[in-house]
């Protein structure tokens, strides 16, 4: 049944009894075409545009847990495009072109927000990357302009602008492009989609082992419900990446660490826009139920514990009260933690793999929410032809042999 | 107003300290010791909220921190603070709350149009519809339901109060001070442990401070927990009693969050008090003692003013002497609701019926409350409710027929049974297990060095939490090494068992899809939502959350979550626990950013680095600029000089003459021992064995990858002794890196590293008449070309202060850094400056220092490197030690991509426009205006205006740069493209002539 005003209107009369379950609960097949494992956002992507674009539809996802329930149901939902390299721009923008039209594509509301996502400057040497991403930007024709501390301000009125600060504002790269969206919507968009075409997303199902041919090539996945057979295998598995791809002997240049984040109690609406600040540690938006939605770096140790330390949340939240001295009387309601996969260039791999039909995307880190259209239609695209698109033909897993990085973080130490 | 709901115990209140409070405006009077739930309901009032999503007329439904939906503004101006529970507000006198979420007021709120849009309003309705068209969604739905959504509203001040934070060990850190959490206190305080004790509550006592019968060896309840206290308050020396603190998280290794409320409760509070505070504490042993939350019933307008929970109607009129009504209605599935119920009646309320929904009721509760001469029903439900502001009657039915009787009251007391409160252990990793039998989720086997006692593990009753609590001390203490106490007992009276419980929701003659059955209060999450997103394929309980936003509210599901789980259990036609529980997260309720961000704040929120010459700089005007933590002097400007102005003027005054330089911040790492040489063979590209004792070298490291990490002048001190520079942010990483090696991959070798960073004041002195200025200063040291060339070092004194003094220059003069025991830095600096002035020398900042080095076509790292640059990229390949077997990068700089014709090349760029500076960061292309999705060639690194050439001159990373000299490039800017001529880095002086005299 369609998603719209008139049919929620039409089922209200019959006290909505009549709305499908929104994705199918099938048992595993003997065998798929393909087998996405991973159902978060970006897997679930994949087998949508796997079956939409390439008319894949004999495929299946497997997810070791509920489907949304990684990072993509854990993440702070920043959206934005002003990446420094080409490479990067070209990933991203993909995607936010994409989100700009995804609650229709999928007949889902993901509420993508494009309220803008400001980054602030606080030291020369931030002026400098901050115009230096401005320009290469406006060079591919992506929006990201900068802002003087008074217009900063104008734009998020609750910022601290003093020049009193431990650290002043001394200016800043507004997107207006950027946002947020909803991050559960968007699993369940493309699940309900996905299933809709025919994709099996098979629920508490792990995949245990990765069985190969004498050659090499992949036949299949062992799986706690059991054998499942397929030639091709997308894993989509995030913090757990390492761990599966080990099951086909492949090593991945990957460290995993928790990532926090934060929300207040609700209030009323106080922020209009994303504000982050790289150079002390915190970001902050407001989201629609109302919550000030805060989040920092990583902790500072590799772990798989879904738990980080109070010394971050503290440290986020003070650096926090200094940009917005109006919310220090607010109170933190929840937080939590998810586990990031790291790559030593902090940009993500998106690729086909030493093994025959094996094919990886991950080490989206702490910012791969904002890709999620985006690199689920190109991964889609490198599995169906076997071959990259030319959007992620850079995102090799090779490029940490041959040198060829693409390295954000060096650039400029900037997450999400 | 007349206090006519006050019944004739006082409770705990003290009659003789009259307060008067205003809500919404009007005035009331309350006592000392009253909370403002509990002086509202003596005033007659229940109204206290409204719901957020159908702003549903709402009223007090608990007595403590789990309130769902009396959530009240208090304070104002700078210190208004939003969302607090009237149940934890304590009253103090000119208290000013008031209520949230609703417009006009709060009887009459226009919001409240969404309930009779709620049959379109059910769970997840958004994210079927406003998608149309795709830009709507921000422009015009989404800023209607963030109006519509949110609590209360924040300050638009800043906040005036301030927060602190402790760090404390402890022995035994007891959660929780009922009955479980005072015994286990005390038989662990009494083995000499170092307990800290805390409790969110303003009292110590729990649940026994609502006790009116029960005695304890002998004594009323409060009277026992008075002397408890007071021996706990003896031994003051290892005990610490912490009031108002809840524990909010508990961490890896025993580690815990506290945060105590200092001052809220206080009308006009010491200033030199922090609000909160935050207590980190870590415990060798933990005892949690959190007791259990008790569950409503989920029945159709079970949301009414006037409908509480019983135990929360018992508080009220046991601890605070509150009649929260003249007629009551129980409906109960607990005998602790038959306890409440007695208890009312004796303060004076008409109990009209007790409908249980067991199909018997014979525990001494239930037939102590028939020998009351009070009505109860068993097989019975409750079926609805009716009223607008407040209740007026319950609807009851007997299980198994249609018929409902309307019975008048003005208070219905619900009781579902109790829901442990595991938050705590869940939190330590602790694995939960389901008893089948009672229905609920109890510890199980624990994950740190932690027990449960009392109610959060289950035990049901008075003496079981008193037995459970002495031996959890006990045990705890001598976990922790402490010495073994005596196991203690007390002898109860005057407490009757208490058992049962339900979870779900209750049956019910109405067409369930039309009634609201509310299990989460607060985000009016009905029973229905809760169906609707399982038959929408919600199955795991994580998706029914996510769906319906059922235990996502301010309470975190305290009263929801068991009720929601049986639901969705029920519908989906699974037991409890393969539906799964939600995450136990911190903290358990909401606490301050301010406590959480305490000291720091302003000046504190980082330390603040200053150099020895700080104050001097200060004094003459100096500009300063934010590196990393220090403060670094950033330009001298004289009277009516800009930012240009003064860096010019320095520039020139440099070159014609001198300029003297703090140089202290670079980072400074003495490398010493037997293998110093081969382990800076290792760390940095350079050879260093035959660097010969005495000279220098400028050091080139590079990390894994091949690309440049950060980059210093290194001194040979001895022949085991380096002195290492790193740059000024690069500091902490170097050592860090350094030490990794060390640690992980050459154990083997003899070095030690030490950071000196702080330990040297170092004073550059550059120019021409440098050494003229330190010549009648140094002591020791013949510092004349030849005995002390370029790139030297030797130690001597200045003005009979040791020295390391280096020949050295970072703006291609003859230069010197004169490097001194930080304590004397400053006086050697005025020394020096003393002499300078003689050759109408400057002072100058970093920006001029940037502007020299720049001029020579020196790197700063960090500005023309950003990770991704390699030496020969910056034409540095002559700091290679080419004949080194090895050098961290070393490997990775023979990767194809790093040896490819078109890497991007460190190259000077002059405008044809001579007096165009470039904008640093902005793009090179090779056409003038180049369309978008044009490859840039490279950027513009650093940009200034040259004193010295006249003009300006930039340099930039350019693809294949030096094989394009004198190429004429673009910069593309908005208003137009600026073309350059690409020339080579070294600007002036490119022979290094200077450096030599
Ligand atoms: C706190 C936090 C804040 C963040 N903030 C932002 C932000 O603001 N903006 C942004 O763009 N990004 C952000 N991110 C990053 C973003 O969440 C992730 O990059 C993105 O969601 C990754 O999506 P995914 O689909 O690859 O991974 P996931 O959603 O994690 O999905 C991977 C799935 O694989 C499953 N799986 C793993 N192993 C197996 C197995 N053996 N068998 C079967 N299934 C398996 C997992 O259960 C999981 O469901 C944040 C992350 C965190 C943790």
């Amino acid at each position: 049944m369609r998603f719209s005003f008139l049919n929620l209107a039409k089922q209200a009369l019959s006290a909505h009894r009549h709305w499908p379950e929104q994705w199918r609960f099938p048992e595993p097949k003997a065998a798929y075409d393909a087998i996405i494992i991973g159902a978060g956002g970006h897997g679930l992507g994949t087998a949508y545009y796997l079956a939409k674009e390439h008319g894949l539809r004999n495929i299946a996802v497997l997810e070791k847990g509920w489907l949304g329930g990684g990072n993509t149901g854990r993440n702070t939902t920043i959206i934005r495009s002003n990446y420094l390299w080409e490479e990067s721009q070209g990933l991203y923008e993909h995607s936010v072109k994409l989100w700009e039209n995804l609650s229709s594509e999928l007949n889902y509301n993901v509420m993508y927000s494009p309220r803008g996502v400001m980054m602030l400057a606080h030291t020369v040497h931030d002026i400098q990357v901050f115009k230096r991403h401005v320009h290469a930007n406006r060079l591919q024709g992506i929006d990201n302009e900068w802002l003087t501390p008074e217009e900063a301000k104008e734009f998020c009125p609750i910022l601290n602008i003093s020049p009193n600060m431990r650290y002043p504002i001394l200016g800043a790269a507004l997107q207006r492009r950027g946002g947020t969206a909803r991050h559960d919507a968007v699993a369940w968009g493309y699940a309900r989609a996905a299933s809709a075409m025919g994709v099996d997303i098979i629920q508490n199902c792990e995949v245990k082992g990765i069985r190969r041919d004498p050659s090499g090539a992949v036949t299949g996945v062992e799986t706690t419900k059991g054998f499942i057979g397929t030639k091709k295998i997308g894993v989509v598995a995030a913090g757990h990446t390492s761990v599966v791809m080990g099951m086909a002997d492949v090593r991945m240049p990957l460290e995993s660490y928790p990532l926090q984040a934060l929300v207040s109690e609700p209030i009323k609406p106080i922020m209009p826009c994303v504000v982050m600040s790289n150079t002390i540690h915190a970001y902050m938006s407001q989201s629609d139920k109302g919550e000030l939605v805060i989040g920092a770096g990583t902790d500072a140790y590799t772990s798989y514990s879904q738990t980080g330390g109070l010394h971050i949340t503290t440290h986020t939240l003070d650096a926090i009260c200094e940009l917005f001295p109006n919310v220090r009387r607010l109170r933190m309601l929840r937080n939590w933690g998810g586990i990031v996969d790291v790559t030593p260039d902090r940009s993500p791999i998106l690729s086909k793999t030493p093994v025959k039909g094996l094919y990886v995307n991950c080490g989206w880190g702490t910012g791969g929410f904002k890709a999620t259209p985006g690199s689920a239609n190109v991964f889609a695209h490198t599995i169906a032809k076997d071959e990259p698109h030319p959007i992620n033909a850079a995102f090799t897993i090779d490029r940490f042999k041959t040198g060829r990085l693409i390295d954000e973080a060096a650039a400029a130490a900037v997450a999400h | 107003m007349s206090l006519t709901l006050r019944a004739k115990r006082s409770g705990r209140v003290d009659r003789t300290k009259p307060l008067s409070f205003t809500f919404d405006g009007k005035t009331y009077r309350g006592f000392e010791g009253d909370t403002l739930a509990s002086a509202l309901l003596a005033n007659g009032v229940h109204l206290m909220g409204r719901s957020f999503k159908y702003h549903r007329p709402r009223g007090v439904i608990t007595a403590g921190s789990d309130e769902p939906n009396a959530l009240v503004s208090v304070g104002s101006g700078a210190r208004h603070t939003p969302n607090l529970r009237a149940p934890q507000v304590e009253l103090y006198d000119g208290l000013v709350a008031k209520s949230q979420n609703a417009w006009p007021s709060l009887s009459f709120d226009v919001g409240a149009i969404n309930n009779f849009l709620s049959p379109l309003f059910v769970a997840g309705f958004y994210y079927k519809t406003f998608m149309w068209p795709n830009v709507a969604w921000k422009k015009l739905y989404e800023p209607i339901i963030r109006r519509a959504a949110g609590l209360g509203t924040a300050s638009s001040e800043p906040d005036p109060d301030h927060y602190s934070t402790r760090f404390a060990h402890c022995d035994v850190l007891v959660v929780g001070s009922g009955p479980a959490g005072l015994s286990a206190a005390l038989s662990a305080a009494r083995t000499g442990a170092r307990v800290i004790l805390c409790d969110e509550q303003a009292e110590f006592g729990g649940s026994l401070l609502s006790e009116l019968h029960a005695t304890v060896d002998g004594k009323p309840a409060a009277q026992w927990v008075e002397e408890a206290v007071a021996e706990l308050k003896a031994l003051a020396g290892t005990v610490t009693l912490l009031p108002r603190t809840q524990a909010f998280g508990y961490f890896a290794q025993n580690f815990l969050g506290l945060v105590e409320r200092v001052t809220d409760h206080l009308a006009t509070p010491d200033p030199k008090l922090p609000r909160d505070r935050l207590w980190q504490v870590r415990a060798k042993e933990v005892v949690i003692a959190a007791g259990a939350h008790e569950r409503p019933m989920v029945f159709p307008d079970n949301d009414r003013p006037g409908i509480m929970l019983a135990d929360a109607a018992r508080t009220y009129a046991n601890r605070y002497g509150v009649r929260p009504g003249g007629r009551a209605v129980v409906a109960t599935a607990h005998d602790s609701a038959y306890q409440a119920a007695l208890d009312l009646k004796a303060a004076g309320v008409s109990i009209e019926l007790i409908a249980d929904l067991r199909k018997e009721a014979n525990g001494p509760l239930p037939m102590a409350a028939r020998a009351a001469g009070i009505r109860v029903e068993t097989g019975m439900a409750i079926t609805g409710s009716t009223g607008r502001l407040r209740v007026n009657a319950a609807l009851v039915s007997k299980l198994g027929t249609d018929g409902e009787e309307a019975i008048p009251c003005d208070l219905i007391l619900m009781c579902g049974g109790w829901t442990p409160s595991v938050h705590l252990f869940s939190q330590s990793r602790g694995k939960l297990v389901f008893d089948d039998a009672r229905q609920v989720f109890i510890p199980g086997e624990s994950a740190q060095a932690e027990r449960s006692a009392g109610a959060c593990k289950g035990s049901e009753t008075l003496a079981q939490a008193f037995e459970d609590g002495f031996a959890a001390g006990l045990d705890a203490a001598a976990k922790a090494g402490c010495a073994q106490g005596k196991a203690t007992q007390v002898k109860l009276a005057g407490v009757l068992d208490a058992h049962g419980g339900f979870l779900g929701a209750v049956p019910h003659p109405h067409d369930a899809g039309r009634v609201k059955a509310f299990v989460d209060y607060q985000n009016d999450v009905t029973a229905k939502d809760i169906k609707l997103a399982t038959r929408e394929g919600m199955r795991s309980i994580e998706h029914v959350k996510r769906y319906t936003t059922t235990g996502m509210a301010t309470d975190q599901g305290k009263l929801s979550n068991m009720n929601a789980l049986a639901i969705a259990a029920e519908a989906l036609g699974k037991p409890i626990p393969a539906v799964g529980l939600t995450t136990f997260r911190q903290p358990y309720t909401p606490i301050s950013f301010g406590a959480m961000a305490n000291h720091s704040r302003g000046d504190l929120f980082d330390p603040v680095r200053k150099t020895a010459t700080h104050a001097w700089a200060e004094a003459q005007g100096a500009v300063f600029e934010d590196v990393g933590l220090w403060k670094r002097a950033w330009y001298f400007p004289h009277a009516g000089e800009d930012m240009h102005a003064a860096v010019l003027r320095e520039c020139k005054t440099v070159r014609d003459s001198a300029g003297v330089f703090d140089a202290s911040t670079l980072g400074k790492i003495e490398v010493v021992g037997p293998d110093a040489a081969e382990f800076m063979n290792i760390l940095y590209t350079n050879p260093w064995s035959k660097l010969e004792v005495g000279r220098c070298r400028y050091g080139l490291m590079l990390n894994e990858a091949g690309f440049v990490m950060d980059d210093g002048v290194v001194g040979r001190i001895a022949e085991d002794r380096f002195h290492v520079t790193t740059t000024t942010g690069g500091a902490p990483r170097v050592l860090n890196h350094m030490e990794d090696y060390l640690q992980t991959e050459f154990p083997n070798l003899k070095v030690a590293l030490t950071s000196t960073t702080e330990q040297y004041s170092v004073v550059a002195v550059q120019g021409p008449n440098a050494r003229k200025i330190i010549a009648p200063l140094i002591d020791g040291i013949d510092i004349s070309n030849e005995a002390m060339p370029h790139m030297s070092v030797r130690l001597g004194k200045i003005c009979g202060v040791p020295t390391r003094l280096f020949r050295m220059s970072f703006t291609g003069e003859l230069g010197f850094e004169v490097n001194v025991p930080a304590d004397y830095g400053q006086a050697i600096w005025e020394a020096i400056w003393a002499e300078a002035q003689k050759y109408e020398a400057c002072a100058y900042g970093t920006e001029t220092m940037h502007v020299l080095r720049a001029e020579k076509g020196y790197i700063i790292v960090g500005q023309e490197t950003d990770g991704t640059v390699t030496p020969n990229d910056l034409g540095l390949d002559w700091a290679i030690g080419k004949a080194k077997p090895d050098f961290v990068g070393k490997r990775s700089l023979t990767r194809p991509d790093l040896v490819k014709a078109d890497r991007k090349q460190l190259v000077g760029l002059l405008t044809v426009e001579p007096q165009t500076v470039l904008e640093e960061g902005a793009q090179i292309t090779l056409i003038g205006n180049p369309p978008a999705g044009t490859s840039a060639l490279g950027h513009v690194t650093s940009s200034y205006q040259s004193a010295v050439l006249g003009r300006s001159f930039a340099l930039a990373i350019v693809s294949a740069g030096r094989a394009r000299m004198g190429e004429t490039l673009y910069v593309p800017m908005p208003d137009g493209p600026i073309a350059v001529t690409v020339t080579d880095p070294v600007f002036y002086d490119k022979e290094g002539a200077k450096l030599h005299v």
